[in-house]
């Protein structure tokens, strides 16, 4: 095993571990802040593929910013009266029979494959000599500029939203 | 050049997002609120003749980065979104008054879901898919829970919103594998990677047309991912539960075609053993449980589940020809449900919801034409000539039996009789019962302007069917 296959392992590992962190805690505020530490190690993996502004996005935006909206929302809902119901923990052997099942059935899957699938138009050579931000600014701004515009959509959609959900009644 | 030729191919979209805008300006300025759907019932007329006129000029096969494909597949998706858009905001107009609902919130919202279904139905590119689909699940999240101090429909927005979610993330998921496959979202690259790499038989593609048969199952409420429907659909806004029921199930059954079709098709024997058990399912489950329903918004949801179970019939057998008679099948149920959710708004008043079975005792005593009108829309639901909806269950069950499903189409022929119950005991209330009290009618001329064209359709396309077929079978072979 080389240096890299060692690190991709650690990473690959620990992921899987932490998102089971994140949804066992009984304690929410713990979740979120696992989930902190999750976001960092995905962030990594970015790394592997010379992806570091995407790397560098995973942690400013998702780390830093909607985590932290997230933490606001869970300290605002006071949960410690459902940390201590046990309403949420009937799902859990039917969570665990379907992904214990989709896990076996995937490694049944991965371990028959004999057809490699192909690497995409972005390979980490074309990464190297190109760099990574110019990739992502000609191909947002060029090839896929229409889906790129409708996630403005999308986001005036959740604006709009937000003010009708929460706007004082007309009298 | 190629930019001005994009934003002709795309401006039937465009004119409706600028009309949806407007709108939401339009409300600080205007204090009569009909003001608002007739702008916007105007704007979307504009957007639909500029798209009609394109076809005319013979931009149809024209597509944008080979994202969104401009073709006949696409616009015949389209008249179903154009016209279930138009039909709501006709039959909102009266009921947004009622309920003091925020209108210029409200069309555009229902313009912008529109938009994301009209993306869907002409995505090429599984980006584009799951961009169109996320804009329409949306607007459609939010107008469920509009009226925010009903608890109901709040409890139909959170159902939706988190169900949604879950069904996007399967999605993605099997956009995830496919793009690790084959490197590649466009929907015909990723065939042809398929084919030439001879990956059509690959457990992971397997996985991933399970994962898309899930996710698109979800919107179009299929038997074991149908739980939320019931809820949602008894939870929103009467209008909205129109629009949800004929709108998004049709662009699920849009992008469901494109991408069984288009980039599974080498794998029909597959998706078709998939799907035949779920269409069973859903026949099964939408005509029984609405037997036991007393509240008549619920009982049309499980029969909106019903019928998309006879809908997915079509994409079972897996000829053209049998998607042609869903496509079919998807325009008649779109009219005749509309009309069946216009008589329901016609219903409600203040403080008095006119949602149950009993509120419909005697309404033909009262009031003959509106029960007249219920009584085809029910009628047609059933699958009884001459209605539309006898039709759409004939063409579907002829392509099958065509194809050789004939058991399939025995199973469905006996729910369809079953259904026959819950939908006939709505007119024997009406024309059977005495009335309890004075029941009177929210009408509005934009509502009856709905409701007669509703009707005329049902009966036009009950008499003269292949109007319609014809439309269907150029718009997917042309």
């Amino acid at each position: 095993m080389t240096l890299p296959q060692l690190f991709f392992a650690y990473f690959a590992v620990s992921i899987t571990g932490l998102s089971l962190l994140v949804v066992t805690r009984k304690n929410p505020v713990h979740g979120v802040l696992w989930m902190l530490v999750l976001f960092v190690h995905i962030a990594m993996l970015y790394l592997f593929l010379n992806a570091e502004f995407l790397a560098a996005i995973q942690i400013i935006i998702y780390a830093g910013a909607i985590l932290v909206l997230f933490l606001f929302v869970v300290m605002l809902l006071n949960l410690r009266v459902e940390e201590t119901e046990r309403r949420f923990q009937w799902s859990w052997p039917v969570g665990l029979v379907a992904a214990g099942g989709y896990a076996v059935s995937l490694i049944f899957i991965l371990v028959k494959i004999t057809v490699f699938p192909q690497p995409g138009h972005y390979t980490i050579e074309k990464m190297q000599t190109e760099g990574n931000l110019m990739i992502i600014g000609k191909v947002l701004y060029t090839k896929y500029l229409l889906p790129f515009e409708i996630t403005s959509l999308i986001l005036l959609v959740a604006i709009i939203g937000a003010v009708v959900l929460t706007k004082k009644k007309q009298e | 050049m190629s930019h001005l030729r994009s934003m002709i191919l795309i401006s039937p979209e465009l004119l409706l997002v600028l009309t949806a805008l407007s709108l939401l300006l339009l409300d600080f300025l205007v204090r009569r609120k009909g003001t608002l759907a007739v702008a916007g019932a105007a704007g979307i007329f504009i957007s639909a003749y500029v798209n009609y006129r394109l076809i005319k000029v013979g931009m149809t096969g024209g597509t944008i980065q080979g994202m969104f494909a401009f073709d006949g597949y696409a616009n015949f998706f389209k008249l179903i979104f154009y016209t279930t858009l138009l039909l709501t905001i006709l039959l909102s107009v009266k009921y947004l008054a009622i309920e003091k609902i925020s209108a210029g919130e409200y069309y555009s919202l229902l313009i912008f879901s529109t938009v994301g279904m009209m993306i869907m139905a002409a995505a090429t590119d599984l980006l584009m898919l799951y961009l169109g689909l996320e804009l329409m699940a949306l607007s459609t999240y939010i107008l469920a829970g509009i009226v925010r101090g009903d608890r109901r429909s709040n409890e139909a927005a959170l159902k939706y919103f988190f169900l949604g979610a879950f069904s996007s993330a399967f999605l993605l998921y099997g956009i995830t594998l496919v793009y690790g496959l084959t490197g590649s979202t466009n929907l015909r690259e990723i065939a042809s990677a398929l084919h030439s790499l001879k990956l059509a038989e690959s457990p992971i593609t397997m996985l991933s047309l399970i994962f898309f048969i899930t996710a698109f199952g979800f919107k179009i409420a299929l038997a074991p991912f149908h739980m939320w429907a019931p809820d949602v659909y008894e939870g929103a806004p009467t209008p909205v539960t129109a629009f949800m029921s004929a709108g998004p199930k049709a662009a699920g059954f849009a992008v469901m075609g494109r991408v069984l079709f288009d980039v599974f098709g080498g794998l029909q024997m597959q998706w078709s053993i998939i799907l035949e058990p779920l269409a069973i399912l859903t026949i099964a489950v939408g005509s029984i449980i609405a037997l036991s329903q007393t509240n008549i918004k619920r009982m049309l949801a499980y029969s909106s589940i019903a019928h998309a179970g006879y809908a997915l019939i079509g994409i079972v057998i897996g000829t053209p020809e049998g998607f042609v008679s869903t496509m079919n099948y998807l325009m008649i149920y779109m009219i005749m449900n509309m009309g069946a959710f216009g008589v329901v708004i016609m219903l409600k008043r203040e403080g008095f919801s006119g949602e149950n079975l009993e509120d419909y005792a005697g309404l033909a005593k009262r009031h003959p034409v509106a029960s007249a009108l219920m009584l085809v829309f029910m009628f047609s639901l059933t699958g009884i000539p001459p209605t539309a909806g006898f039709i759409g269950k004939f063409y579907i069950f002829m392509e099958a039996v065509y194809a050789g499903h004939i058991y399939l189409v025995i199973i469905a022929a006996l729910f369809s009789a079953v259904s026959a119950f819950f939908y006939l005991r709505v007119v024997m209330y009406m024309y059977m019962k005495e009335p309890a009290g004075d029941i009177s009618l929210s009408t509005s001329k934009t509502a009856g302007i709905a409701l007669a064209f509703a009707v005329i359709m049902v009966l036009v396309i009950g008499v003269f069917p292949s109007l319609l077929l014809n439309f269907a079978r150029n718009s997917f072979f042309g």
